[in-house]
């Protein structure tokens, strides 16, 4: 499903290149858009309230207050204080992952053998625990804050069996998800394959920032009205700045 | 699902608590000490944290246990990881068939979310993870990540989606875990009335140890 095009300033843009990492304040308004440049590419994301950076991404309740195990547009992104952190207004790969997690460099010198900033300089093989923990790090977070991640542009399905099957092609070049934010938000993020993508090689995808101001939050009705869930927390949400 | 039962008698047991309905419980057990949760009346979520008790800051990670095992859901022989990627625990025996990791614990807010906006009032197992984490001082909120539901019925279909239904558990039921290291357990016995995950009736749960 895609957003109309819309007369939307962009306020600024930035590419991550693949295994980068960043983070910053999505401030109560904007829109956050993440395009996959290339295809193939796959995003592990945390976020936080802004302002009281004790109040996280709660993933189970984001799946069980709507009902879902993937997450695509309409769907929002719960704090653990009944609060939407991001909704999502826009989305054009259909599906994204709250399996996966992220490895750590154990994990990742096990798949893809030893990558060492010594030999390869800035292309050494980085780890979603050490590139979040980094990030969170500057904000004066630590592993405590370390929860479940979204995996942005990755599908993973479950047979039933309740085994894992990871989908190749979830996301093509130019795919995008958007990101409204209705609260300030503590975006932390990093480019890297998702856990249980089959690729041996160690080969991360750059994406794409985009940042744009939202005129008024009509852009959020589609998640606000999706679910009853949503509207509940959107006036929780609200409730913050009476 | 292949049930698998214990050899384990419960007057060998040299530890037993009843955990009452909608109850907090906090209890350190031993690296090679083997933990019981028996389900006492049925139908009964018990949400559950493991933390390594010489690092409490080492915790129960799911996206890793998931990941490792390729599977959803928990039981028997599925190995619970740390956030550190050190085995916590190895679930041993189990009569119900599966466990929930995904439907994460019940909280006010999140009550006021999913049901109504006045269900906020209600009793929760956020309210009793805080209340046992922060009277025993190693842990505080911080520390309280995605939890195993254990006797919890949350399918997952094919095309993504996710209900809770009516548990499989039942009176008598029970899941066993080997601990590998010394763990603090960490549990609220589940007190949600709005939907089935405790068939609308909370009861309680018993924990028993055996070295």
């Amino acid at each position: 499903m895609t957003s109309a095009l819309s007369l939307r300033p962009s306020l600024y843009e930035e590419t991550v290149p693949g295994g980068g990492h960043t983070s910053f304040v999505l401030k109560r308004g904007q829109l956050l858009r993440i395009t996959d440049l290339e295809g193939g590419a796959n995003v592990s994301l945390m976020l936080l309230n802004a302002a009281e950076k004790s109040e996280r991404l709660n993933l189970p309740d984001s799946l069980k207050g709507q009902h879902t195990a993937k997450l695509t547009v309409g769907h929002c992104l719960y704090s653990d204080m009944g609060r939407v952190l991001a909704a999502i207004t826009a989305d054009t790969c259909g599906w994204h992952d709250s399996f996966g997690g992220v490895l750590s460099a154990t994990e990742v010198q096990e798949k893809y053998g030893a990558g060492r900033y010594q030999e390869l300089r800035n292309s050494f093989f980085r780890n979603g625990v050490d590139n979040l923990l980094v990030e969170m790090g500057k904000w004066n977070l630590n592993l405590q804050d370390l929860l479940m991640v979204l995996n942005l542009f990755s599908k993973v399905t479950v047979d039933s069996d309740g085994c894992f099957h990871f989908a190749e092609d979830n996301s093509k070049a130019g795919d995008y998800v958007e990101l409204y934010a209705p609260m300030d938000t503590l975006v932390v993020l990093t480019a890297l394959q998702h856990p249980i993508d089959p690729n041996p090689a160690y080969a991360p995808k750059p994406v794409q920032l985009s940042w744009s101001q939202v005129a008024e939050d009509g852009i959020s009705v589609l998640c606000r009205t999706s679910r009853p869930e949503n509207g509940r927390a959107f006036h929780n949400t609200e409730r913050q700045y009476i | 699902m292949s049930l698998i039962h214990s050899p384990r008698h419960a007057e060998a047991a040299i530890f037993r608590a009843t955990i009452g309905a909608g109850e907090p419980f906090l209890k350190e057990v031993k690296a090679g000490q083997t933990l019981r949760l028996l389900d006492l009346e049925g139908n009964q979520a018990v949400d559950t944290l493991f933390f390594s008790a010489s690092n409490p800051r080492e915790r129960y990670d799911v996206q890793r246990t998931l990941r490792k095992q390729n599977r959803v859901y928990l039981t028997t022989g599925t190995v619970l990881y740390s956030n550190l990627g050190n085995p916590l625990l190895t679930i041993t025996a189990d009569t119900c068939g599966r466990h929930d990791t995904l439907g994460g614990a019940c909280a006010q807010e999140s009550n006021t979310v999913r049901y109504a906006l006045d269900k906020r009032y209600m009793h929760s197992c956020r309210d009793n993870f805080l209340r046992a984490s922060l009277h025993d001082g190693r842990l505080n909120k911080a520390d309280i990540s995605a939890n195993i539901n254990f006797f919890m019925n949350v399918p997952v279909t094919p095309e993504g989606g996710l209900t809770f239904e009516d548990g499989i558990s039942a009176a008598g039921k029970y899941v066993e875990l080997v601990a590998h290291m010394d763990v603090i357990v960490l549990i609220s016995n589940c007190p949600q009335l709005n939907n089935p995950c405790n068939g609308y009736n909370p009861t309680p749960a018993e924990f028993l140890v055996w070295d």
